[in-house]
């Protein structure tokens, strides 16, 4: 396959991957903690890096998770114990992120890791670096483990559906029905973590912010049924990686940053046009009635 | 006979001050309680504490003679409307459906079954023809009436409510307390905090008055006195236009 | 890296001081508008600001990308404001989006200007991770200079940010307009962010304005001495954070005044003297205490009686 369709699928798979994780941020009003997350990824990475020597994918992962599984129960432990919420997340991410980043100015020195790699991506290099599979062939790795992330999330979703919808729209009931609460949460920061590190050879870790959170936003603004917004705004997230690629194809620019702002220009799109909820829509339906 | 709810010396604390103080009281089947009392008097906390969903500091509750845990599918809670977002997307029939996600297991989603049973408790309500309508798209009180048609599918033997009459125009409060009686009719029990002491005693037969601590409880003729509700109030008592409290 | 106590050491010194105390300050009236994220949100969005500042002039000149970053800051906190007042999205998602969509147009302009200007794109790279180290005496009077001002305006406005903070219908009802407060709310905000991520950069300019406050809250309940505390401690943090990162080559100022930070949110977390936990356990267990002696009181009498 050719070097742009590599690319291509790469992004599209994040841009899939984020807008269905996306949804359940921003119902569960946690938007900021995938901020938080993608940040605090880094830490986790170093730290697995430091531990084995090896930029491999697993270890990353389980590096990623264990952050991101860290950041969570900080900012709850903290939270129950009196801090805002909001404030919270600030100290425990701002820290764990500049952990990262004295580990990596001190202990990793010169080696694979660069903090700016690890921020903005490097979607460019994806291609060049395959893997050996059965039957497959030679297939960029970044590709692999976005693969199982997407099948992981998407079979995490499929299957917990009800239980997602139930504790995002009212959890008070859901515990009181014996849906452990807070074990799901854990297992969605999970998912969250896993799908950032995934991204993050693509887009970096904060552009994987405007992967996830902005198609959802969007989605949200154009239905009222959550499964269409799962669709939407999966969709909406391949829709921006995709033309984010030829935009900075276009203008010879970043791709992780123009795919970021892609996003952006789907929203304002949806902010603006979407006939349930856009802005236009609300200008233009008072005379509606009165006609 | 065994009680619904039998709650010993219970209290519990709310950002350092005590807000329940050696609470008990029982309540026996077949009842229809309303838990009144002033502003601040712990009502809501009473509810939380009970459910697990904040901590008590002392006391024991138990139900149906055994723990919560054991007896989480035979209770039906109510929470407040706003404890909810009602900007999710999901329509009526959807969040009516929630009431039976404990009773369908991990992995499967809600079925034909499911959906009857969804659709003739909001019938049950008179809410039947908004169904598919986004719950943002209804008024306080339909969206009152979904509440209690998802507590109604979770066909529960005590039912808990938080404020289910609080701002609800007078069709919605018709409604809601023929579904009450009707409960009460087949031997349900239900508990619900109310606000408005002009109604206390048509619509319930017992009554709980607190205020931090029980202050009064049985049925309505011996406990729901001038005088009870007086030493409930303290001074701030006024019997018309009491505010909606939370 | 430089001598601690070189020429220009004492000028990086001095900055992240006055850098502290700034940011310490206006974090506390943030902690109380309950709008600690909203700073990390307006900090990211700072950056296409200050790339476009490049790009007008084409050098890096300081109080031009100021300008720029002010300009890009305030368009990112309309539009949070704005998208969230017109729509069915909350205030999270809204800072979200403005802090990614943001950072992604800025990293596409730097990437631009990189490509363009040649290889003399190192002063702005560290506006996204901040270069204390690198700060020269102009930018450290730039900086020193807005930090005053800033500061200036907390202390002036003591008692109507009290008031706007605590009780904003109150503060309406006796004539002080709301609509200013938060226009000049925002305006400190703006120049704090603008003069700190020089320093530290984009991502833990946040840090700056949040943990400070935090700590504060927990040794006091009076507003005065939070908000002089809180500035206290960022500037302590500054000082601290520097002076650790000239112990090590190619140490990074910023991420260890974060660290030294930190590390005085979890002392002031326990051991605070108003809200410490040791302080809020020992009071609980008072509680608990006397609580079970009126409870055994009550039943002694009944016996009795």
């Amino acid at each position: 396959m050719s070097y742009t369709a590599w690319i291509l699928i790469t992004a599209s798979l994040v841009g899939f991957s984020c807008g269905l994780i996306g949804v359940l941020l921003i119902l569960r009003r946690m938007a900021m903690m995938a901020d938080a997350i993608s940040h605090t990824v880094l830490l986790g990475i170093v730290v697995a890096y430091l531990i084995t020597r090896e930029l491999s994918g697993i270890h990353m992962l389980i590096g990623a998770i264990a952050a991101g599984l860290l950041t969570a129960v900080l900012v709850q432990s903290f939270h129950s114990l009196g801090v805002e919420q909001d404030a919270s997340i600030g100290v425990v991410f701002t820290t764990l992120f500049a952990l990262g980043v004295i580990l990596i100015a001190t202990k990793v020195g010169n080696a694979h890791l660069d903090v700016k790699h690890a921020l903005m991506g490097e979607i460019t290099f994806v291609p060049w670096e395959r893997i050996e599979l059965p039957w497959l062939g030679s297939i960029p790795e970044a590709v692999v483990v976005l693969v199982v992330v997407t099948v992981i999330v998407l079979l995490a979703i499929i299957g917990l559906y009800k239980e997602w919808k139930i504790t995002s729209f009212d959890p008070a009931l859901a515990a009181s029905m014996g849906i452990p609460v807070l074990l799901l949460h854990y297992v969605f920061m999970s998912m969250v973590s896993v799908t950032t590190v995934a991204a993050f050879d693509a887009v970096g870790a904060i552009m994987v912010v405007a992967m996830l959170i902005t198609p959802a936003a969007a989605a949200y603004l154009w239905t009222d049924r959550l499964l269409v917004m799962f669709v939407l705004s999966s969709s909406f997230g391949v829709l921006s990686a995709i033309v984010g690629y030829y935009i900075a194809a276009w203008l010879d620019t970043s791709i992780s940053g123009s795919m970021a702002f892609t996003t952006g220009i789907v929203f304002v799109l949806s902010f603006l046009l979407s006939p349930k909820h856009g802005i236009l829509a609300k200008y233009i339906r008072p005379a509606v009635p009165a006609a | 006979m065994i009680p619904v709810l039998s709650v010993k010396g219970l209290s519990a604390s709310y950002r350092k001050n005590l807000v329940l103080n050696d609470i008990s009281f029982e309540i026996e089947p077949g009842t229809l309680t309303s838990i009144v009392g002033p502003n601040g008097a712990g009502k809501s906390t009473l509810l939380k504490v009970i459910l697990e969903l904040h901590p008590k500091l002392t006391g024991s509750v138990s139900f149906f003679g055994t723990s919560y845990k054991a007896s989480k599918a035979r209770i039906g809670y109510v929470p407040q409307r706003g404890s909810v977002d009602w900007d999710f997307p999901t329509n009526a029939l959807d969040v009516v459906m929630m009431g039976l996600y404990g009773q369908i297991g991990w992995f499967k989603w809600p079925g034909r079954r499911h959906k009857e049973k969804a659709m003739n408790a909001l019938q049950d309500m008179g809410m039947a023809d908004y169904a598919e309508r986004q719950i943002s798209q209804l008024s306080g009180g339909q969206q009152q009436r979904v509440f209690l048609a998802r507590a109604l599918v979770q066909d529960a033997d005590l039912y808990i409510m938080d404020e289910p009459l609080a701002g609800v125009d007078a069709a919605t409060e018709k409604a809601i307390m023929d579904t009450l009686k009707s409960l009460k009719s087949r031997g349900r029990t239900v508990m619900v905090v109310h606000h408005d002491l002009n109604t206390v005693e048509e619509y319930f037969d017992h009554v709980l008055l607190l205020n931090r601590t029980v202050m009064a409880h049985g049925p309505i003729e011996e406990s729901f006195t001038n005088d009870n509700v007086h030493r409930t109030y303290g001074g701030s008592l006024r019997w018309v236009g009491e505010g909606i409290t939370c | 890296m430089l001598n601690f106590l070189s020429y220009n050491g004492q000028w990086v010194l001095l900055s992240t001081t006055i850098l502290g105390i700034a940011s310490g300050v206006i974090g506390c009236l943030a902690y109380w508008k309950k709008q600690s994220l909203m700073s990390d949100a307006l900090s990211h969005a700072a950056l296409p600001g200050v790339v476009i500042g490049f790009l007008m002039i084409g050098v890096k000149n300081l109080p031009v990308m100021i300008a720029g970053a002010a300009a890009s800051v305030l368009l990112g906190a309309l539009l949070i404001q704005w998208i969230r007042s017109s729509s069915r999205i909350k205030e999270d998602t809204a800072m979200g989006i403005i802090l990614s969509v943001f950072f992604g147009l800025g990293i596409m302009l730097l990437t631009f200007v990189n490509r363009t200007a040649g290889g003399n794109q190192s002063g702005l790279d560290s506006f996204i991770f901040g270069q204390a180290a690198a700060m020269v005496m102009s930018d450290v009077y730039t900086m020193g200079g807005l930090a005053l001002l800033v500061l200036l305006i907390a202390v002036i406005g003591f008692k109507e940010w009290k008031l706007y903070l605590f009780d904003g219908a109150f503060a309406q009802g006796i004539g002080l307009s709301n609509r200013i407060m938060s226009s000049i709310y925002l305006a400190v905000l703006v120049m704090v962010i603008v003069i700190g991520i020089q320093a530290v950069g984009v991502i833990l300019m946040a840090a700056l304005l949040i943990i400070p406050a935090v700590s504060a809250r927990y040794w006091t309940n009076s507003f005065k001495w939070m908000l002089i505390g809180s500035g206290l401690f960022g500037g302590a943090a500054g000082i601290a954070g520097t002076y650790i990162s000239t112990l090590g080559k190619g140490w990074p100022t910023g991420p260890f005044i974060v660290i030294t930070a930190s590390c005085w949110f979890v002392v002031s977390l326990f051991f605070g003297v108003k809200k410490g936990l040791i302080v809020m356990y020992l009071q609980h267990r008072a509680q608990k205490k006397s609580y079970a002696a009126t409870l055994s009181n009550k039943q002694r009498m009944a016996e009795g009686g």
